[in-house]
């Protein structure tokens, strides 16, 4: 069952019986052994209470009379209380090292490491990444729905990612089970995370706390890379939106400077602080995502179209407004978007 | 019910009242046995209420994408299927089924407070009533799950009055339930029959007695959670508004110090339950009264130091979560030693595979398996992956269903003879029996699966690239199953009343007080309170040559 449990590595394997970060992997160690008790534990109490009915069935076909009447026994009584508690002792101190080993205190990482240290901020239904610092580089970069995290490949220096988890509203819990267990994040509070990748690919998650109408559909993708890749990424990220220089493509921007999309969203620009809203994510470099409203539908101009026009039929309850645009406002905010590469 | 009151009523017999006169004289009653039959009711109705919702939900988690239900409505129905369970349908049955039999039990003529018991019964009915209520409100139901994390209930992100319905519901069938632990704490200390001393009262009671001084200290906190909360949302204080400085974390602590010892409040009288049954059924002596009566003190004490292990993942220093890994492992030790002192008892007995019995057998053979996923799920490192998943799921159903559920019913055809002075259809209860336990494992065994690829709870559908829908499609035939049960349950409880066999007072030749009497019993219980010299005051009886106060 195990074996199967953990068959595929593709993305879409979410099992945390196939661990691809250490706490991930020692969590698995834990998991395996406990279970490994419990089903000894189970097999003996069946197993008494099997041969136990098959007793005391056939001296109900036997005999008449009461069977002798046994109201306890001191010895066998203290014999079941000592055994459990040996068992408990020894569990709870394998359990202390594996938390030790999953929750390391991120002001202090391995030496020789090159940590990275982002903001997670959970909304009502999608995230929001900051990039705060990355081997002691100050980053400063904002993007949504898309982690990027480099892979910490054996034999290289480390490279521990720590997630500083906090949210705008409501609880939401951060988890991507093959990089390891879950952390919620609470308004007013900052959490702390590790998470360390031992190969790179796109590894999926959602969010694992009720938060409302759109839980099901705050999906997570963390997607692990190279260092070079890493780098050319953040180099990508932290340069401006593009500026249009043809008269068509400055139409299409001052349109869609015009409109209520300002009021949530971002657009990191030059000269232009305008489009400066936070309360939706942050689109200067939008067309880099793969996905479009928190994981839901891949992002291709006409899904982009599709949810700009109606968010609330693809993800009902959604908290974005679609503001009626007509054919020609649409045509510029979708030429727009489509230009925030 | 009427017919078999008839039949025993000592008075001359008359003509039945007319239906008026009959639901006036339930309405009224301040006698423990209707007022629990009225608790039973109650529950069993919401059951299938509960039930329903379930059902639904199963249905729209059939396949990836499916919009049998509408996302909000789906988050409204897990909400109340949640509540109604464990407030309108655990907390009554186990109450009602022990306010019918801890004043039998123990020779008293009825509850220390027969006013306030009756009080207690209509605040949990019309505390469920007021729940329910949500559904002719603007916005319908809350959609805040049973637990109800702060800020999500608060006037920012819940603005229908649903919550409220929700929270003043709770706190007043809170209050109902709080008198009725008051009550019980007065009885069992205050009218027990002569000779039965607090250590010789039956198991049930108690462990009845702790269930209930367990509600008395754990309601508080409850109540004061749902208050500070009513506060926010009508008279503008923060407590939990975090956007004013409220704290999230706050509401946590205050729900899950209630919350968890709640889970023991539901199991715990189960245990009592089957601690009857198996003795009669087994033929044999409870196996170390004793010991099982220290496991029950233990339990609830050490219920009172566990809660933060549903807290694992909200970010609690390590040393902190070590301790309540250790607390919460403890748990395991006397819940070990009850279970290996039911098995001491069937080892060596005669085994009487009556209905009863067969569901005791039931929760020994499941609820086990729910109290070792409950050691895997105190690690917290392994609940940092599994907490909020279906793994979580499915251990609490396997212990309120396999454990709670089982032990209920096994109560229910136990009593149920006592009750109405018929027999249930053993033909039936085989039928149930069955039926409820394919369809239970296959419900909810399937949803560990789940949890371990990593499938959270609460979500109204799942994408077609996760890897879950075989298991879903498993809980679902699973439920569509178990569901035909709680129908055949249900009908087998009506058509007894008229079809069932004549019970007689003592149908299982079993040993407690309650066995004593007519069935069913008439109002005052006793023609003459008895007295007892040791806790099988009918073996003493039976068995003159071989009494167990000799022993005990």
């Amino acid at each position: 069952m195990l074996a199967v449990l953990a068959a595929t590595t593709t993305p879409e394997n979410l099992s945390t019986f196939s661990p691809a970060s250490p706490s991930a992997e020692s969590i698995k160690g834990l998991f395996i052994l406990v279970l490994a008790i419990m089903g000894g534990i189970l097999l003996l109490v069946e197993g008494i209470l099997v041969y136990a009915l098959v007793r005391s069935r056939r001296r109900a076909n036997r005999e008449d009379a009461e069977p002798p009447q046994v109201y306890g026994s001191k010895p066998i009584e203290i014999a079941w209380t000592v055994a459990p508690c040996i068992v408990v002792f020894v569990l709870v101190l394998l359990v202390g090292r594996v938390l030790w080993e999953v929750r390391p205190d991120p002001d202090t990482p391995p030496a020789g490491a090159k940590p990275l240290y982002v903001t997670v901020v959970g909304h009502q239904w999608w995230w929001e990444y900051r990039y705060d610092s990355y081997d002691g580089r100050e980053l400063g970069i904002t993007t949504a729905n898309e982690l990027h995290i480099p892979v910490s490949a054996p034999g290289q220096p480390q490279r521990p990612v720590y997630l500083n988890l906090q949210s705008a509203d409501v609880c939401h819990s951060f988890w991507v089970p093959r990089l390891g267990g879950k952390t919620d994040l609470l308004p007013g509070r900052s959490n702390q995370m590790w998470l360390q990748a031992n190969e790179p690919g796109l590894f999926l998650g959602q969010c694992a706390e009720y938060c409302g109408t759109q839980h099901a559909n705050m999906l997570l993708r963390v997607v692990v890379e190279s260092p070079e890749d890493f780098e050319k990424y953040l180099a990508a990220e932290a340069k401006p939106a593009i500026d249009p220089t043809d008269k068509l493509a400055l139409a299409d921007k001052n349109a869609f400077r015009s409109l209520s999309c300002v009021n949530c969203h971002t657009i990191r620009d030059k000269q232009d602080t305008r489009v400066n809203g936070t309360f939706g994510p942050d689109l200067t470099h939008l067309m880099a995502r793969k996905t479009l409203a928190a994981g839901m539908i891949e992002n291709t101009p006409e899904n982009l179209r599709k949810w700009v026009f109606s968010p609330n039929a693809i993800k009902p309850g959604c908290l974005m407004a679609g503001f009626e645009l007509n054919e020609k406002e649409m045509n510029s905010v979708i030429g727009y978007l489509k230009s925030l590469k | 019910m009427a017919t078999a009151e008839i039949v025993s009523a000592p008075a001359p017999s008359e003509s039945p009242p007319p239906w008026t006169a009959a639901l006036h004289e339930w309405l009224v009653t301040v006698d423990h046995k209707k007022i629990g039959v009225l608790y039973v009711l109650m529950a069993v109705f919401f059951l299938l209420v509960g039930g329903a919702a379930a059902l639904l939900m199963r249905v729209q988690l059939w396949a990836p994408q499916l919009s049998i239900l509408q996302p909000i409505t789906f988050n409204q129905f897990f909400t109340l299927h949640g509540t109604t369970m464990v407030f309108f349908v655990g907390m009554p049955i186990l109450i009602g089924i022990a306010n019918y039999a801890v004043p039998l039990m123990i020779g008293a003529r009825d509850m220390a407070f027969p006013r306030m018991n009756a009080f207690g019964f209509w605040s949990t009915f019309f505390g469920a009533v007021l729940v329910y209520f949500s559904f002719l409100v603007p916005g319908g139901p809350p959609a805040i799950g049973w637990f109800a994390y702060a800020p999500l209930t608060e006037n920012s992100f819940a603005r229908g009055p649903g919550v409220d319905c929700w929270a003043l519901g709770l706190i007043v069938s809170g209050i109902g339930t709080s008198t009725g632990a008051i009550n019980f704490v007065a009885t069992i200390l205050c009218m027990r029959c002569p000779g039965m001393t607090l250590r010789k009262v039956p198991f049930f009671v108690w462990v009845m007695f702790w269930t209930s001084l367990q509600i008395i200290i754990v309601m508080p906190p409850l109540t004061v959670a749902l208050t500070m909360l009513e506060f926010d949302r009508q008279l503008g204080s923060h407590f939990f508004d975090t956007q004013a400085g409220g704290s999230a974390y706050l509401w946590q602590h205050l729900f899950w110090f209630f919350g968890h010892p709640e889970v023991y409040i539901l199991v715990l009288p189960a245990f009592g339950m089957i601690s009857e049954v198996i003795p009669v059924f087994s033929r044999k002596v409870l196996f170390g009264y004793e010991f099982m009566a220290a496991a029950t003190a233990a339990i609830v004490f050490i219920s009172f130091g566990v809660w933060a292990h549903h807290m694992f993942s909200v970010g609690m220093s390590r040393t902190l979560d070590l301790f309540f890994v250790g607390a919460t492992m403890l748990v395991s030790v006397p819940t070990g030693i009850k279970l290996f002192n039911w098995l001491a008892t069937v080892y060596g007995g005669k085994l009487v595979l009556k209905s009863p019995m067969l569901f005791a057998l039931g929760f020994l053979s499941m609820f086990v398996i729910g109290g070792l996923t409950g050691v895997i799920l105190a690690c917290a490192p392994i609940t940092f992956q599994v907490t909020d998943t279906y793994f979580v799921v499915a251990h609490f159903h396997w212990v309120l269903i396999g454990g709670t559920m089982f032990g209920v019913f096994s109560a229910v055809h136990y009593w149920y003879p006592k009750v109405t002075g018929r027999m249930l259809s053993e033909r039936l209860a085989c039928w149930q029996f069955w039926l409820f336990l394919i369809g239970f494992i296959l419900t909810f065994g399937p949803m560990h699966f789940a949890g371990i690829l990593g499938m959270p709870r609460r979500i109204y559908t799942y994408g077609s690239d996760r890897p879950w829908e075989i298991w879903n499609q498993l809980a679902t035939i699973g439920a569509f199953i178990q569901a035909p049960s709680y129908l055949i349950f249900a009908h087998n409880l009506v058509i007894s009343l008229w079809k069932g066999d004549i019970a007689g007072d003592d149908p299982w030749d079993a040993w407690t007080l309650e066995w004593a009497t007519t069935s069913p019993p008439p109002p005052y219980n006793f023609e003459v309170v008895p007295t007892v010299k040791s806790r099988r005051p009918l073996w003493d009886l039976k068995h003159p040559d071989d009494p167990d106060w000799k022993y005990e």
